[in-house]
């Protein structure tokens, strides 16, 4: 055992992380008065790989929790112990400290101890008591024919699909220290039932009991030794042709090697099998054996299960001590396809199938690969987007007629690049429902610590967004919901009042319009009220009329500082986070818009392009450059007439339009590059606003328009003043995309602050003055 | 820089030599001096395109090329050394280096050579001065009554003087 654990760590948080996801999502989706087995198992299952991970790797704290809420969990799903409100909530707060507990493991943060411990008590004053109060009626159905309550059996898919059976691998383990081989047996035991037997040569057998399929086991196996040492042999499903396995088991059953041996015998000539078998203290299993068979054994081999798992000492245990469950099992998916004569046959194919669908979910579709893999895709394709543009553009000259088979084929190179490009964009595209799926929780929480009720409703989730905004969005988004339910929806009794019902409504929604994709966050509650946002305004110094336009005076919300709450609660009402918001937004190029009608409810919506990757702009030249400027930065472009060129002391030039004085920020003094045209009049000014300020910036020409391909300048060289990135344009050349933002604040430090160094907010040492 | 430096062996300052200097080296000539640099770092050799100025660099900092996709800064070594006439024409050298996973390309006047060089080829540098700071120099070599200096260019390409980073890593 040199194997270093630590390469296994990130594949260990990274598949953690999904499973408190899902289990969380599961929890949050449960119905409490019917709760659906097969959810209540996959919460079982995320719980036990947790566990069973942590275990591995040595995180005991995680390990703890999972311990204690898999008891709990196991106890539910056995139908010992019914769902309740306040299990769900347990649950979920125990998957908050194992998140927790994560990141303390995977990014040394804090993990509070105290929390960890309150969870803790819970779980365990909730397994305790369920133990105590539920368990006997769970005991008293045990006999019971109606089985389906009944079955608490370790593989709940026998609920749904009584054919299912457990299944007894004989794993044979190379020569292994004992110590490891008890590791190995307890690992495994998390599995199912599991007997290890030394045998005379030193090596070790595990028989173990379990619905895992054999792939599951390697896995487990697999920490501890090579997977390819192993040899493991089904036994459950041809119990009749090899009762030998089961002779051989009979040995690691410490008290009856007679009785297995009996057992096997039972599994052989079913109807006596059972009679055998109800010598064991079943008298009543008998009843009920023509069509609902299938149950009947299940629930024994159920409460055997159930004994071997020692959570639950219960009225069967001696009953079914010395029982060895497969056996019970072996007779129990025989008797589903009861008919005698096609036993084995029928048998086999039904545990194929169930052995299928775990499979299929567990190992999902898809592979792990690096971003920067698919960035590196996604450049050598845009590559090869020019190029391809390159050879058209030289076909183009060519004479028709005389190459027309090269044509064609060009043509279809172009198709195909296309195509390829496409699908190439598409591996970063991931599905809106990242994001969204984190909200039914926070929701569910807020509404509860608020006391409101709200029904949270997701649109269009499936609508994909670049990986980079994906990742980028959650936080302005999760600010908007907070706010949405915090100042949006009402209190029920006002809602009532008002006429509404109760439960208010939050509607997430993702949608593609046009090139960009259209996020909102909708409620149906209180809206926003115009008088008080302006009222507000005024006293907060900011200049507002009356006669501003609805848009206008809801924009007011993003102004820092600005909140109309009157109370500050620990949810909202600071005033700190829509200026935030619509930041962030606009750092991704995307625009937000916000329509509310008083007492209907409020829509924020948010339209971000596709990808971070690519941006539209506006090509301008300056010299013998060319630069492109965020088109969503641009107001609009402009000749200035010479009159409207304006001076202060003969210097700091301003264009006079419409009844405004901005800035005019010359972009080859600013930059210190040559061109002919220096006088405004002669170029163009293009009006940018970034941060709400604006200025006019002077160029050469207008270009034109297109999207350009967003590509890092830091990457191999670093930040340049008044430069966001650079573009690779059709002809192969670097174009330098601007920095709008900083251009603005550049062109302040010259214009107005007179004797300040030009560029005093940029580090840069070798930018020298460049005051016009 | 001087031709004197092959006969002083030892000297104090120049002693960044850690590890050995030896193994192979891409030997390039600046004006009427030969250089080497490790062949390790080396990605390719190419012309010089057109580049796209960068505004407020110095102006040994050509621009940024396109390079398969790739925005990749130029330094022309002839303008920070002062060294060898600076024109742009087809007989143009870049070398594109590799620095541990920063790309970067240097103009030179010429690339010659690659030579497998051993730690007894190579004498350690007298302290100087030059525009060069002598710690980015590994040593020198004398090769067929030449003398070749060997620079530790990712040291160089990091430095502050190179204003090829946000700030200087080492």
């Amino acid at each position: 055992m040199t194997i270093d654990m630590s390469q296994f760590y990130e594949v260990f948080f990274d598949e953690a992380e999904e499973l408190l996801a899902e289990a969380e999502r599961l929890l949050l989706g449960i119905n409490l008065d019917s709760p659906d087995d097969e959810e209540l198992n996959a919460i079982f299952r995320a719980a036990h790989s947790i566990k069973g991970g942590a275990a591995t790797f040595g995180f005991m704290d995680m390990t703890e929790i999972t311990h204690v809420l898999e008891n709990l969990l196991d106890k539910i799903r056995k139908h010992e112990m019914a769902l309740t409100a306040e299990h769900v909530d347990a649950f979920l707060s125990a998957k908050d400290v194992l998140k927790m507990e994560l990141d303390g493991h995977r990014l040394a943060t804090d993990v509070d101890q105290d929390q960890v411990a309150d969870v803790k008590v819970v779980l365990k004053s909730l397994s305790e008591a369920g133990g105590v109060v539920i368990k006997p009626v769970a005991v008293a159905q045990a006999p019971a024919p109606v089985a389906a309550p009944v079955v608490e059996e370790k593989k709940p898919e026998v609920v749904t699909a009584p054919a299912d059976g457990l299944n007894r691998f004989n794993i044979a383990l190379p020569e292994i220290s004992e110590k490891d081989a008890n590791n190995l047996q307890e690992e495994l035991g998390l599995l199912g039932d599991a007997v290890s037997t030394k045998q005379a040569n030193g090596r070790f057998v595990i028989a173990l009991t379990t619905d895992s399929t054999q792939d599951d086991i390697i896995s487990i196996c697999s920490f501890v030794l090579d997977p390819d040492d192993l040899v493991i042999t089904l036994a459950s499903d041809t119990p009749t042709i090899v009762p030998e396995h089961i002779v051989e088991s009979a040995l690691e059953v410490e008290s009856g090697t007679e009785k297995t041996e009996s057992k096997s015998k039972v599994a052989i000539e079913e109807e006596v099998g059972y009679g055998l078998f109800s010598v064991d203290g079943k008298d009543d299993v008998e009843e009920g054996y023509g069509f609902f068979a299938p149950f009947k054994p299940h629930a024994d081999a159920a409460v055997v299960q159930l004994v071997g798992d020692d959570t639950v000492p219960s009225a069967e245990v001696i009953a079914s001590e010395n029982a060895h469950a497969e056996v019970h099992v072996a007779a129990a998916s025989m008797s589903t396809s009861a008919k005698a004569d096609s036993v084995e046959k029928k048998a086999t194919p039904a545990r194929r199938e169930s052995d299928k669908a775990p499979a299929a979910n567990a190992e999902t579709s898809s592979i792990r690969v690096g971003i920067e893999k698919v960035d590196q895709l996604i450049n050598l394709v845009g590559e090869l987007v020019i190029t391809q543009a390159m050879i058209e553009q030289r076909i183009s000259m060519l004479d028709p007629v005389e190459h027309e088979p090269l044509i064609n084929s060009v043509g279809q190179l172009t198709r195909n690049t296309r195509d390829l490009q496409e699908s190439v964009m598409s591996i970063r595209m991931m599905p809106m429902d990242f994001v969204f799926s984190r909200f039914p929780r926070m929701v569910r929480d807020l509404a509860a610590k608020l006391g409101k009720k709200v029904e949270f409703v997701t649109v269009g989730a499936a609508t994909e967004l670049d990986k980079g905004l994906i990742e980028r969005i959650v936080d302005p988004l999760t600010h908007l919901v907070r706010n949405s339910v915090d100042h949006g929806i009402e209190l029920p009794e006002k809602r009532k009042a008002a006429g509404k019902g109760e439960a208010g409504v939050l509607t997430l929604s993702a949608a593609h319009k046009g090139g960009s994709i259209v996020i909102e966050v909708t409620d149906d509650g209180a809206g926003l009220n115009r008088e008080k946002l302006l009222a507000k305004a005024q006293s907060n110094g900011l200049a507002v009329s009356e006669n501003m336009t609805d848009t206008e005076v809801f924009q007011l919300i993003f102004a820092p500082g600005f909140s109309t709450a009157e109370v500050v609660t620990d949810v909202s009402g600071r005033g700190v986070g829509m200026d935030v918001v619509k930041r962030n937004i606009s750092a991704m190029g995307g625009v937000v818009e916000i329509r509310s009608a008083l007492g209907y409810g409020t829509t924020i919506s948010i339209a971000l392009p596709l990808t971070l990757a690519i941006l539209d702009g506006m090509s301008v030249s300056l010299g013998k450059s060319i630069y492109v400027i965020p088109l969503n930065l641009i107001v609009e472009t402009l000749q200035p007439r010479a009159e409207d060129i304006k001076t202060v002391t003969g210097e700091g030039r301003m264009v006079h339009v419409r009844g405004e004085y901005l800035p005019i920020i010359a972009l080859h003094s600013l930059f210190n590059q040559h061109t002919d045209i220096t006088d405004p009049t002669e170029g163009v000014l293009v009006l940018l606003e970034a941060d709400g300020k604006k200025s006019a910036l002077f160029v050469d020409r207008l270009v034109g328009q297109q999207q350009v391909v967003i590509k890092s300048l830091e990457t191999n060289y670093r930040k340049v003043p008044g430069v966001s990135g650079a573009t690779i344009m059709g002809d192969g050349c670097v174009a330098l995309i601007l920095d709008v933002a900083a251009l603005i604040q550049m062109g302040q430090a010259t214009n107005y602050l007179t004797g300040a160094p030009p560029f005093s907010n940029y580090t840069s040492n070798n930018i020298k003055s460049s005051n016009a | 820089m001087s031709t004197d430096a092959a006969t002083s062996t030892n000297n104090s300052k120049a002693s960044a030599r850690t590890k050995s200097a030896a193994g192979e080296y891409l030997t390039f000539v600046l004006g009427t001096e030969e250089y080497g640099l490790e062949i390790l770092k080396v990605q390719e050799i190419r012309g010089y395109d057109a580049v796209t100025q960068i505004a407020n660099t110095p102006d040994f900092i050509k621009g940024v090329v396109n390079l398969r996709g790739k925005i990749v800064p130029i330094v022309d070594l002839r303008i920070k050394f002062h060294l060898g006439k600076v024109e742009y024409d087809e007989f143009t050298v870049v070398i594109i280096l590799n620095l541990s996973g920063r790309v970067v390309g240097i103009v030179v006047d010429g690339v010659s050579d690659v030579m497998a060089l051993q730690d007894d080829q190579i004498r350690d540098v007298p302290s100087l001065v030059t525009s060069i700071d002598t710690k980015y120099i590994v040593g020198l070599a004398t090769v067929e009554q030449q003398m070749l200096i060997l620079v530790d260019i990712e040291q160089l390409m990091s430095s502050d003087d190179m204003a090829l980073l946000d700030s200087a890593i080492h």
